[in-house]
C-alpha cells in the first residue's frame, strides 16, 4: 500500500512538473515581450530581456593604455602578455578569473580590464516606449547615453479608439440582426424557411477571401471604402451565418409553453422577441458577443482591406512597424502590449462565456 | 382596424373591412402611404445625416467614435423598429405574411451580398483576366498548378495543415489529459489558454522578437531568446527565418502556440464527460493508465477530435496574418491566403486571386457538405 502511494506521489510529481514546463514555455515569449517594452531603447538593442535580472557578468575595472610607440599591427604586449590586435578585441583571460579586451579599433590604444561581478536588477526601465507609440505628435527624449532624440509618435491612441469604434459596434449590430432572424427561423412560419436556413448552414465555413474581391469592387462604387459602415456591414456579413445558427440553436430550445401563453395573451411577435425572448437569451447572446469581440479586436485580414490607412486600427497601426522599423524593438513591444491588454483582460475576466462560445462554434470558417 | 369608429356601412356588416365607405378606404389609405414613405425617409436621411458626419472626421476622435457606436447600434434598432411597425400597420392578413420577413430579410439579405452571390461573382470572375474585362477560360487555374511558386505555396500550405493541426491537436490532448489529473488544472490550462486572446500580428511580434537575430561579430549580444538559448548550449546564432524550408516550422510554432489552448478547452470538456465508472472497471480489469486512456478515453472522445481536428485543418488552410507580418511571404514561406492578397492587392491580378480563393472553397467543401448532411440528419421536422 505504501509503495502505491509513493508511486503516485511520484507521478503527480511528474505530471506537475511536465505541466510547469510546458507552461514556462508558453509564457516566455510574453514575459520578455513585457520586460523590453519597459526598458530603455538603447539597452534592448544591446543586451537580451534576461539581464534585467541579477546575473554576473564582466564589469570594467580598470584600463591599460597602449603607448603611441607600439606598433599595433604586429604582436603587441601588456601585463605579460603579448598577442596579436584580433586575439586582444577577442579578449584575453588571466589565470584570476579577469578578462583583458582591446576595446574599440586600432587607434583607441586602450585596453579594458574585466572583472566578473555580480550585477543587480536593471533599474533604469521606463514608459518612454509606451509615450512613443502611444502620442501622435513628436516626442522629445534622453536616452541611455544622454543624447537627445526627437521623434515621431506612431499614435496607437488613435488606432485604440478606432478599434474600439470598429469593434463595438461590429459585435452588436450582427448579434441583433441574427437574433431577429433566429426568433423567425424558430418561431415565425413562412415559405422557404427550410431552405434559407440550409443556405446559412452551408456558408458556416465558406473562407472570407471568396468575398474580399467582389465585396471590395461594390465598396469602391458606394464609397464606403475606409468607412466604419463598410467595416461594420462587412464584419456582419461574415459574422450572421455562425450568429444565426448558435442563436437558432438556442432559441429553438426556449420552451413552448412560455411563448403560447404571451401569444395568447394578444402580444404581438416584435413584442414577445423584445420582452422575452431577448432577455432569455443573454447567456447565449453574451457568449457569442465575446467570441465575435476578440475577434474583431484581432482582426487584420478585413480591417486591411476595407480600411487600411484611412481609419488605422490596431492591428494594422502595429503590422505597419513592423514593415516600416522592423528592428525598432522598443515600439514594437509597446504596441504589441498596448494591442494586447483590452482583449486579455476582457478575456481572462469573461473565459467562461469564451469558453461556451467557443464549444458553441467548433465549425466557424 | 379600429373597428370602434361609427360607420354607417359597418354598422350593417361590421365584419368585413371591404365594405369600408370608399371615402374613408381612400383617406387612410392615402395617410398609411404617406406614412409609409414619410417615415423610412425620415429614418434614412437620419442614418445618411450620421454616416456624412462620420466620413467627414473634424470633430475631435473620442467623440466620432462614440457618435459612430450610437449611430451604428441605434441604426440597425431604429430600422427593425419602422419597418416592424409598417407592417403591423398592414392588414392584418398581410401582416402575418410579411412579418417573418421583417425579422429574416436582413439577416438573408446581408448574407447574400456579403457571402453567397460572392461565391458566383468570383467563380465567374476567376474565368476572366486581370481586370474582369476579357475571358481567359482556365488559364488562371493553370496558373494556380503550374506555377512554380503557386506549387511553393501549396507544399507550405501542407506542411501547416499537417504538422500544425498535429501538433495543436496533439499538445492539446496531452496538456488536457495531464491537467486533468492536477490540482492546479485552472491555472495551467488558463495560461495555455490565453494565447487565444491576442492577435496574430500581436503574436508576430513576439515570436519575432523570440527569434531575432544580429549577427556575428564581435561585442555583438543576441537579444533573441532562441540564438540566445541555442548559444548557451554550444550552437550557433542563426537568422531562423530566413532558412527555407524550417522557417515554415518556426512560423508554424507560433500557430501551435495560439491554437493548442483552443483543442485543449474542447478536448478538456470531453474528457470530464468520460463516465468515471468506465475508467474504475478497467482498471479493476488490471489495465494500465496508458491502456485505460487509448482504450476507452480516445474512443469516447473521439467525435470531439475530429471535430476539433477539422477547424484546425480549416483554419490552417486560411492561415494568413502570420505569414504576411513575419515574412511577408518571402524566403519561400508564402502560404495561399498570402498568395491571394498579393494576385489582388499588389499585382492587381483579379482573375488569379479569385481563382485561388475558389481553390480555398473547393478544399474546404467537404466540411460544408458534411456540415449540411449533419443538419440534415438532425432536424427531420424543421
Amino acid at each position: 500500500m505504501r509503495r502505491h502511494k509513493a508511486k503516485k506521489r511520484l507521478s503527480s510529481l511528474l505530471t506537475n512538473g511536465i505541466l510547469i514546463f510546458i507552461c514556462i514555455i508558453w509564457l516566455v515569449p510574453t514575459v520578455g515581450v513585457l520586460i523590453t517594452s519597459f526598458r530603455d531603447s538603447q539597452n534592448i538593442f544591446t543586451s537580451g530581456w534576461w539581464r534585467v535580472f541579477p546575473h554576473r557578468e564582466f564589469v570594467e575595472v580598470g584600463e591599460i593604455l597602449i603607448d603611441e610607440s607600439v606598433d599595433v599591427d604586429g604582436p603587441i604586449t601588456a601585463e605579460g602578455i603579448t598577442a596579436t590586435f584580433d586575439e586582444w578585441r577577442e579578449g584575453i583571460r588571466l589565470e584570476d578569473g579577469r578578462m583583458l579586451t582591446w576595446i574599440g579599433n586600432k587607434r583607441a590604444r586602450r585596453i579594458a580590464v574585466q572583472e566578473r561581478q555580480w550585477v543587480g536588477f536593471e533599474t533604469d526601465l521606463t514608459l518612454d516606449n509606451y509615450r512613443d507609440v502611444l502620442t501622435g505628435k513628436t516626442i522629445t527624449f534622453k536616452n541611455a547615453a544622454g543624447n537627445t532624440i526627437t521623434r515621431q509618435g506612431n499614435n496607437l491612441s488613435s488606432a485604440f479608439l478606432n478599434s474600439l469604434a470598429v469593434s463595438i459596434p461590429a459585435t452588436i449590430i450582427p448579434i441583433l440582426i441574427a437574433a431577429f432572424a433566429a426568433f423567425g427561423f424558430a418561431w415565425l412560419d413562412f415559405p422557404g424557411k427550410r431552405a434559407l436556413f440550409v443556405g446559412i448552414v452551408a456558408l458556416l465555413v465558406v473562407p472570407l477571401q471568396i468575398s474580399l474581391v467582389p465585396i471590395l469592387q461594390d465598396y469602391t462604387r458606394l464609397g464606403l471604402n475606409g468607412t466604419f459602415l463598410g467595416i461594420w456591414l462587412a464584419h456582419t456579413g461574415f459574422g450572421l451565418p455562425l450568429a444565426t445558427y448558435l442563436l437558432f440553436n438556442y432559441i429553438s430550445t426556449i420552451p413552448r409553453e412560455l411563448l403560447e401563453s404571451a401569444f395568447i395573451d394578444g402580444a404581438s411577435n416584435f413584442t414577445i422577441f423584445i420582452s422575452l425572448i431577448l432577455p432569455l437569451s443573454i447567456p447565449a447572446l453574451a457568449s457569442f458577443a465575446i467570441f465575435q469581440f476578440l475577434w474583431l479586436w484581432n482582426d487584420y485580414l478585413v480591417a486591411l482591406v476595407f480600411l487600411g490607412e484611412r481609419n488605422r486600427v490596431l492591428t494594422y497601426a502595429l503590422a505597419s512597424i513592423v514593415g516600416e522599423k522592423g528592428q525598432d524593438w522598443h515600439l514594437l513591444t509597446a504596441g504589441a502590449f498596448v494591442s494586447m491588454i483590452l482583449p486579455l483582460i476582457v478575456f481572462l475576466a469573461l473565459q467562461r462565456f469564451f469558453v461556451r462560445g467557443l464549444m458553441a462554434g467548433s465549425i466557424k470558417g | 382596424m379600429d373597428s370602434k369608429s361609427i360607420n354607417p356601412e359597418q354598422v350593417e356588416k361590421p365584419k368585413t373591412p371591404k365594405q369600408l365607405g370608399i371615402f374613408r378606404w381612400f383617406t387612410t389609405t392615402i395617410g398609411r402611404v404617406l406614412i409609409s414613405i414619410f417615415v423610412p425617409a425620415m429614418t434614412f436621411i437620419i442614418l445618411w445625416r450620421g454616416f456624412v458626419f462620420l466620413s467627414d472626421n473634424k470633430a475631435p476622435q473620442i467623440i466620432l467614435v462614440l457618435v459612430a457606436i450610437i449611430w451604428g447600434v441605434g441604426g440597425v434598432a431604429l430600422l427593425y423598429l419602422v419597418s416592424n411597425w409598417l407592417v403591423e400597420k398592414l392588414p392584418k392578413p398581410w401582416t402575418r405574411r410579411l412579418q417573418p420577413f421583417v425579422f429574416v430579410g436582413p439577416a438573408v439579405a446581408i448574407m447574400g451580398w456579403f457571402l453567397a452571390f460572392p461565391v458566383i461573382r468570383t467563380l465567374i470572375a476567376s474565368f476572366q483576366g486581370p481586370l474582369s474585362m476579357t475571358w481567359v477560360g482556365f488559364s488562371n487555374y493553370v496558373f494556380a498548378f503550374t506555377d512554380r511558386i503557386m506549387l511553393e505555396t501549396f507544399r507550405n500550405n501542407l506542411l501547416w495543415v499537417v504538422f500544425g493541426t498535429s501538433f495543436s491537436v496533439g499538445m492539446g490532448l496531452i496538456i488536457a489529459v495531464l491537467a486533468d489529473r492536477t490540482k492546479l488544472e485552472v491555472l495551467y490550462k488558463s495560461i495555455i489558454f490565453a494565447p487565444m486572446a491576442i492577435s496574430f500580428v500581436g503574436a508576430g511580434v513576439i515570436w519575432k522578437f523570440v527569434y531575432t537575430y544580429k549577427g556575428e561579430g564581435v561585442g555583438i549580444q543576441e537579444i533573441g531568446l532562441l540564438n540566445a538559448v541555442v548559444l548557451a548550449l554550444g550552437g550557433q546564432s542563426r537568422p531562423w527565418l530566413n532558412i527555407p524550408p524550417w522557417n515554415n516550422f518556426f512560423l508554424i510554432a507560433i500557430m501551435v502556440w495560439l491554437q493548442t489552448g483552443y483543442a485543449m478547452v474542447i478536448m478538456s470538456s470531453a474528457i470530464k464527460g468520460v463516465p468515471a465508472e468506465l475508467l474504475e472497471a478497467s482498471r479493476i480489469d488490471g489495465a494500465s493508465e496508458i491502456k485505460a486512456f487509448f482504450r476507452i478515453t480516445i474512443p469516447y472522445i473521439k467525435g470531439t477530435i475530429i471535430t476539433v481536428t477539422t477547424t484546425i485543418v480549416i483554419f490552417s488552410l486560411k492561415i494568413f496574418d502570420i505569414v504576411r507580418v513575419m515574412t511577408g511571404g518571402n524566403n519561400s514561406t508564402n502560404v495561399i491566403a498570402n498568395e491571394f492578397y498579393l494576385q489582388r492587392f499588389t499585382y492587381g491580378n483579379t482573375g488569379r486571386a479569385s481563382a485561388i480563393a475558389v481553390i480555398l472553397l473547393i478544399a474546404v467543401l467537404p466540411v460544408v457538405i458534411n456540415n449540411l448532411r449533419e443538419f440534415g440528419k438532425g432536424r427531420k421536422g424543421f
